[in-house]
């Protein structure tokens, strides 16, 4: 028996399966983008070719080469709209953050406030927005502040509940170290309730950013046409009114649009300020 | 090491219990007619079933509830935010802080400034073997580690007085003997006292000087034992006859309490 029977088998160089689950996940990553994107491609090609092939009316619905051109044509039209839009939202959004947080802090430091004015927190959000909006057009004089009113009601709710939820989520030992530390109150409020509250504020976030643009089109549909400057969903409305279904689609298109790049943008926000120690912002192995 | 520590009941006093009771509402009675008199450099371990009150009695102690009759008193005055260390059954980190800013809570709560106190931290962390990972945050360790965090936070400002509150009872018992030789060599390094709730006998008889035996319903002592055996104690106390005969008598002690309140 020499040696060389003892020795151990040749061992390969890469393990098989692990380098099959490396193809698997560069595979997964490349689909992530190409698929929706190509079926994006495919649907708007199937669009073109009813539209061509079964001659449709362009007023009941615009070929993607019309709304494409519209689009172009229209450009010095829909652009300052989609200004307007894009201030109410990003106005709506800010107030109902402050608005949300500050009554969301106010309702865990004194048990008396929240008994007293949540019921009316569920109310506001519970009536539905549309019904409410005729009203403020009448009331606020300001057309301007009916619409960020209108706005704002919707999108406040979910970030003043999901921060009332996480500011009471913190962990009720560290509440107890706290005070055998003899922290203040407002030591309280920032060390342990705010980084606590972070995770669920950012999901209340994420939601009011959509609403926020759901306020604001609701905001213009009823309100807008009072001359507020002439907002997208405005614009949308007023197209269909003359039948010029090439810019309507445009608008719809460029409202669509915004609601992606808000949840974009929101979902940065969240990760960027969870990704050190938060569970959902954390990549696993495997 | 410090100086060497006078024998059981010859220390000088730190905190006394007299008469404590505590009722919770419906009437019910969660600790009886506690006397205790914790004295400087005492290892004391509350001993007891689910329900005996031990964990009730590190509540009144730490000041998070008053007793429904009777007093604790510490001797030299009220106790103050540095007196008092605690370790939680959980490692209770703030998981969005690093190890090096968990550790440096309770400085921070007293308004203290993190390059004011950044040498105590650092000398806390290296006490419990952790000086490597003062950036790391609470998710990247494990278990263990945790708890060795949740130590260092305990004893970074040198209390005068440790409440453990069945600290390693979530752990493996390979990391838990580990981390029971660990405390005691901390204990001996920085001549702390501790109170130490449990339901192991054989981690009480391990650890402490002092065993404090609780029976439930009501919650009440029923006895207190010393374990006469010298520290440092080291791995082979655990094989010892001595450590076998500690064990046999607290455990005996724990089936009286079951009984009682059976």
């Amino acid at each position: 028996m020499t040696l060389a029977d003892n020795a151990p088998p040749a061992r390969p160089l890469v393990d098989e399966e692990e380098a099959a689950r490396l193809r698997t996940a560069r595979i997964h990553r490349i689909a992530k983008w190409t698929l929706p994107s190509l079926v994006m491609v495919l649907t708007i090609l199937a669009w073109h070719l009813y539209v061509t092939i079964g001659e449709v009316p362009h007023y009941i619905l615009p070929g993607p080469v019309l709304v494409a051109q519209k689009m172009v044509e229209d450009w010095s039209l829909l652009w300052p709209a989609m200004l307007v839009t894009g201030r109410l939202t990003l106005f709506a959004l800010l107030m109902a953050v402050a608005g949300g947080v500050a009554l969301a802090v106010a309702f865990t430091q004194s048990k008396w406030a929240e008994m007293s004015f949540f019921p009316y927190a569920v109310i506001l959000q519970v009536t539905p927005v549309i019904a409410i909006a005729p009203l403020l057009q009448i009331y606020v004089e300001s057309a301007f502040v009916a619409a960020l009113l209108c706005a704002w009601i919707v999108a406040f709710f979910p970030i003043l509940s999901n921060t009332t939820i996480g500011l009471k989520s913190a962990d009720h030992n560290l509440g107890d170290l706290f005070t055998i530390y003899g922290a203040t109150r407002w030591q309280r409020l920032r060390f342990l309730a705010a980084p606590s509250a972070l995770p669920f504020f950012l999901g209340g976030l994420k939601i009011a950013g959509g609403l926020a643009l759901i306020g604001a089109v609701v905001a213009e549909f009823v309100i807008g046409r009072a001359g507020t400057g002439l907002g997208l969903a405005s614009t949308l409305l007023e197209a269909s009114y003359r039948f010029n279904f090439g810019r309507l689609y445009a608008a719809l298109i460029l409202i669509s649009l915004m609601g992606i790049v808000i949840f974009a943008i929101m979902s940065l926000i969240s990760h960027l300020s969870l990704r050190k120690w938060h569970e959902s912002a954390i990549k696993r192995e495997g | 090491m410090t100086d060497p520590i006078p024998p059981v009941g010859e220390r000088p006093p730190l905190l006394n219990m007299s008469h404590v009771e505590k009722t919770f509402a419906g009437d019910v009675v969660a600790l009886r007619d506690m006397n205790l008199s914790v004295q400087e450099g005492d290892f004391i371990s509350l001993l007891g079933p689910s329900g005996c009150g031990k964990s009730t009695a590190l509540r009144l102690i730490s000041d998070l509830m008053h007793p429904t009759a009777g007093t604790i008193r510490w001797v030299g005055g009220q106790q103050g935010a540095d007196d008092l260390g605690v370790v939680f059954q959980e490692p209770t980190l703030m998981p969005w802080a690093t190890v090096a800013q968990n550790v440096w809570l309770p400085f921070r709560l007293q308004g203290k400034t993190y390059a004011a106190v950044k040498d105590d931290i650092l000398e806390a962390l290296k006490l419990v073997g952790l000086e490597r990972f003062q950036t790391s945050y609470p998710r990247e360790l494990s278990g263990g580690m945790k708890m060795r965090v949740s130590i260092a936070r305990a004893m970074v400002t040198k209390p005068r007085l440790i409440l453990m509150d069945e600290p390693f009872a979530a752990l493996d018992e390979i990391t838990r003997f580990k981390l029971n030789n660990d405390l005691l060599e901390l204990k001996s390094k920085i001549g702390c006292t501790v109170i130490f709730v449990t339901h192991s006998v054989f981690e009480s008889v391990f650890l402490s000087d002092r065993i404090v035996v609780m029976a439930a319903r009501p919650g009440r002592v029923i006895r207190e034992l010393t374990v006469d055996a010298p520290y440092p104690r080291s791995e082979e106390f655990r094989t010892s006859a001595e450590y076998a005969a500690f064990c046999r008598q607290a455990s005996d002690a724990l089936h009286e309490a079951m009984e009682l309140a059976a």
